[in-house]
């Protein structure tokens, strides 16, 4: 079926895309929270564009079931974890740059 | 073709979020760049299983999704008060 397998590439692209500017965000950002923005965002998107793309590969198996376990499971710990980052940034007494007098 | 471009991909992210971590000014940059990691890597592997056909593989991204958010939420634990107790028992 070339169709799903086209869908599935767009997909894959898409993911890497997005992992890459994820990459250059944290590599080029002059900020910790400007840094937690650019890689909060893209790596969940990156993760689910990846995983249903590789899900549309196998087709209806056991293994697709697991992308998908690990697709929940991203979706949920992801924003969790970078909430808790910025939450412990934040108590600990780390002020963004652009906070700060000129 | 496309598994490998998309492999490629993943390791050139995961070199920038290294370069990062390596050279982060705070100790949260590090712990940002090292979730970032775990997270491609997870990708990494759930791509390779799929490149190479042994879609039994895909237990172990799983498994390293789990391990990779305890492990982050652990660090952030001792990171913020010095050990690993819970917030209601002091010293």
């Amino acid at each position: 079926m070339i169709f799903i397998e086209i869908i599935s590439w767009i997909f894959i692209i898409t993911g890497s895309l997005l992992g890459l500017a994820g990459g250059i965000g944290i590599h080029r950002f002059p900020d910790f929270y400007s840094r937690l923005h650019a890689v909060g965002i893209t790596d969940t998107a990156c993760a689910a564009a990846f995983l249903i793309g590789l899900a549309m590969q196998t087709g209806v198996s056991i293994a697709s079931l697991k992308l998908l376990l690990i697709f929940i499971f991203l979706f949920f710990s992801n924003p969790t974890a970078t909430h808790a980052l910025a939450n412990t940034a934040m108590l600990s007494g780390l002020k963004p740059e652009l906070d700060k007098e000129p | 073709m496309i598994f490998s471009v998309a492999a490629f991909a993943i390791l050139v992210t995961i070199s920038l979020a290294l370069a990062r971590a390596f050279m982060g000014p705070t100790v949260y940059d590090r712990i940002l760049a090292i979730n970032m990691v775990g997270t491609k890597t997870v990708l990494l592997i759930a791509v390779f299983a799929v490149l190479s056909k042994r879609t039994d593989m895909i237990d172990i991204a799983l498994t390293y999704a789990l391990i990779n958010f305890i492990g982050v939420v652990a660090v952030l634990k001792f990171v913020e008060q010095g050990n690993f107790y819970t917030s209601g028992e002091d010293d």
